[in-house]
């Protein structure tokens, strides 16, 4: 994901069709590099065949997996899990940030807790949640929910108290009431920064979904990754994790091409 | 209320304003230094008048021009219009700010589509207002442009339309052309002038430019900086019918002349620190 971090930047004035695909391979043709090297470690017995095996085992449990075994299930439950926490998060985070952001008490009550949590690991709270909500999908998607929570806050809060106060002032005296003045400009005004919070949170949520399954779970890819880790089949774990990575990277390019979209009007 | 009765009783005529005793400090919380930025004003702005604020920067001029939007609240005094003392915010009282304030993320048409609505027009009216509007200002064929996407003259035209669309008997500005080229700001002192003849508003309008403020008003209260304090009321006596060739008028270079004298005494007192 710190690679589409990057590419971000270099894909701004990306020209037509087959330009934008030879400029996308040679973006990524490091990848490339990384395979022969991964090849040849294997191959060259630096690194024994059990550690790193060869990429085309690696596909061959890849394919097996997807469609003989249970991979996409796996998948979908992870996901599930991921998007139920990642999306409560969104909308109590929105809410939090914009109510500190307007109330003073609102913001003494809530900045300290805000300011304590921040900095702490979430995946430290796996035990915690294993003991309040036992084995099932809720612990998991409590465990999200808290990691994804603080940087939407934190994204909303700042986006909301940078806000122009003219801008503020322009629609009272057009008439908007307090309320309106909140959803119609404040709102709006802190999108880009509630935007990026929302990208943080997401890759939170990758994060934090595997590594919440490879400990409380029965199911979900990081269950998969870890149980097939525990049983030596190597290929078809690194398969796991590769296809998540995968989804990680497409989740965020596609999530990036929709705050290009809400954010049409920055561009000029 | 007693005052308030009174100021409301002396502000009866429709878009008229009128400003009493009122002063405004900043700071002193925390233990800050308190700084007196308004001393007593007095000032009352006739229906469709178009009155100038004019002064050095720091006079607090746009503090009374916040004061009587009602963005920041009064202190001491009583400001009041027709519908009352002024307590707040209100599209009968509505303001154009230096650097435009356009809503980044609305384009031309639906910033000035926001307070029609707000004012509850329903939906053919609003679209056929907005659209008058922004012809007025001659922005036709940028209906769907984004603000980023104009220049600094484009948007400050947007801005004026979205104000003069809710029809606000009251129409503020602060230093709306202070932010713009020397032509453009030459170009929209004109159209404000030729639309405020047509729209017959009340407007108080601050600047520190001498040109400007003949040019545009009926008349200009001068003001002095630290505490701010209305030294001058002086109307201004030019034809009410002003193009471009008055700058060339003999009255009109005189009579700016005549300003500015009074403008440097308070120019000068504030550098030095006099008051």
């Amino acid at each position: 994901m710190a690679d589409a971090v990057i590419a971000r930047h270099e894909t701004g004035g990306a020209g037509g069709g087959v330009h934008a695909v030879v400029n996308t391979v040679v973006r990524f043709s490091p990848l490339l590099l990384l395979c022969a090297l991964w090849e040849f470690l294997g191959l060259s017995g630096l690194v024994s065949q059990q550690m790193l095996p060869g990429l085309g085992e690696i596909a061959q449990a890849f394919f097996r997996m997807l469609f003989e075994g249970n991979l996409l299930y796996n998948t979908m439950r992870s996901i599930s899990r991921a998007a139920a926490g990642l999306g409560s998060a969104v909308i109590v985070g929105i809410l939090t940030g914009l109510l500190m952001a307007s109330f003073r008490p609102v913001r003494l009550l809530v900045n300290p807790i805000v300011q304590i949590f921040y900095p702490m690991p979430k995946s430290a709270l796996i035990p915690v949640v294993m003991i309040w909500l036992g084995l099932g999908d809720s612990s998991k998607i409590l465990l999200i929910f808290l990691g994804c929570l603080l940087p939407v806050i934190v994204g909303t809060y700042n986006g909301a108290r940078g806000v122009n106060p003219f801008l503020l002032w322009s629609a009272a005296s057009l008439g908007a009431s307090r309320s309106a003045v909140l959803r119609e400009v404040v709102l709006p005004a802190a999108m880009p920064d509630i935007l990026s919070g929302c990208r943080s949170a997401l890759a939170f949520s990758f994060i934090l979904m595997v590594s919440s399954e490879f400990v409380i779970a029965t199911d979900g890819v990081g269950y998969m990754i870890s149980s097939l880790g525990d049983g030596g089949l190597y290929p078809a774990m690194f398969a796991a994790i590769f296809f998540v990575a995968a989804i990680g990277f497409a989740a965020d390019r596609a999530y990036a091409a929709l705050v290009r979209r809400v954010l049409r009007w920055r561009e000029a | 209320m007693m005052m308030a009765a009174k100021a409301h009783h002396i502000a009866q005529a429709a878009s008229s304003i009128s400003i009493h005793d009122v002063s405004h400090s900043y700071g002193g919380r925390g233990g800050g230094q308190v700084m007196l930025a308004l001393d007593r004003i007095n000032l009352d702005v006739g229906d469709c008048e178009f009155h100038c604020l004019l002064g050095p920067s720091g006079c607090g001029k746009s503090t009374l021009l916040y004061l009587i939007g009602g963005f920041i609240p009064v202190q001491a005094g009583v400001i009041a219009t027709a519908k009352g003392p002024v307590s707040g915010p209100g599209p009968d009282r509505s303001i154009v700010f230096q650097n435009f304030a356009l809503f980044p993320w609305k384009t031309v048409k639906d910033n000035v589509l926001y307070g029609l609505k707000k004012a509850g027009f329903d939906a053919g009216e609003r679209e056929k207002r907005a659209q008058d509007y922004i012809d007025l200002v001659h922005l036709t064929g940028f209906e769907n442009a984004y603000p980023s996407q104009l220049s600094g003259g484009m948007q400050q035209r947007a801005a004026i339309a979205r104000t003069l669309a809710v029809d606000p008997g009251i129409l503020l500005m602060d230093e709306p052309f202070g932010a713009l080229d020397a032509q453009t700001r030459r170009v929209m002192q004109e159209e404000l002038r030729a639309i405020w003849r047509r729209s017959r508003k009340t407007v108080v309008f601050v600047t520190h430019d001498v040109h400007e403020a003949v040019f545009l008003a009926d008349r200009i209260s001068i003001m002095s900086a630290r505490p701010g304090r209305i030294e001058h009321v002086i109307d201004v006596d030019l034809p009410k019918d002003r193009g471009e060739e008055i700058l060339e008028d003999p009255r009109f270079i005189q009579f700016s002349e005549r300003i500015w004298r009074l403008v440097r005494e308070q120019a000068v007192a504030a550098t030095r620190g006099a008051h």
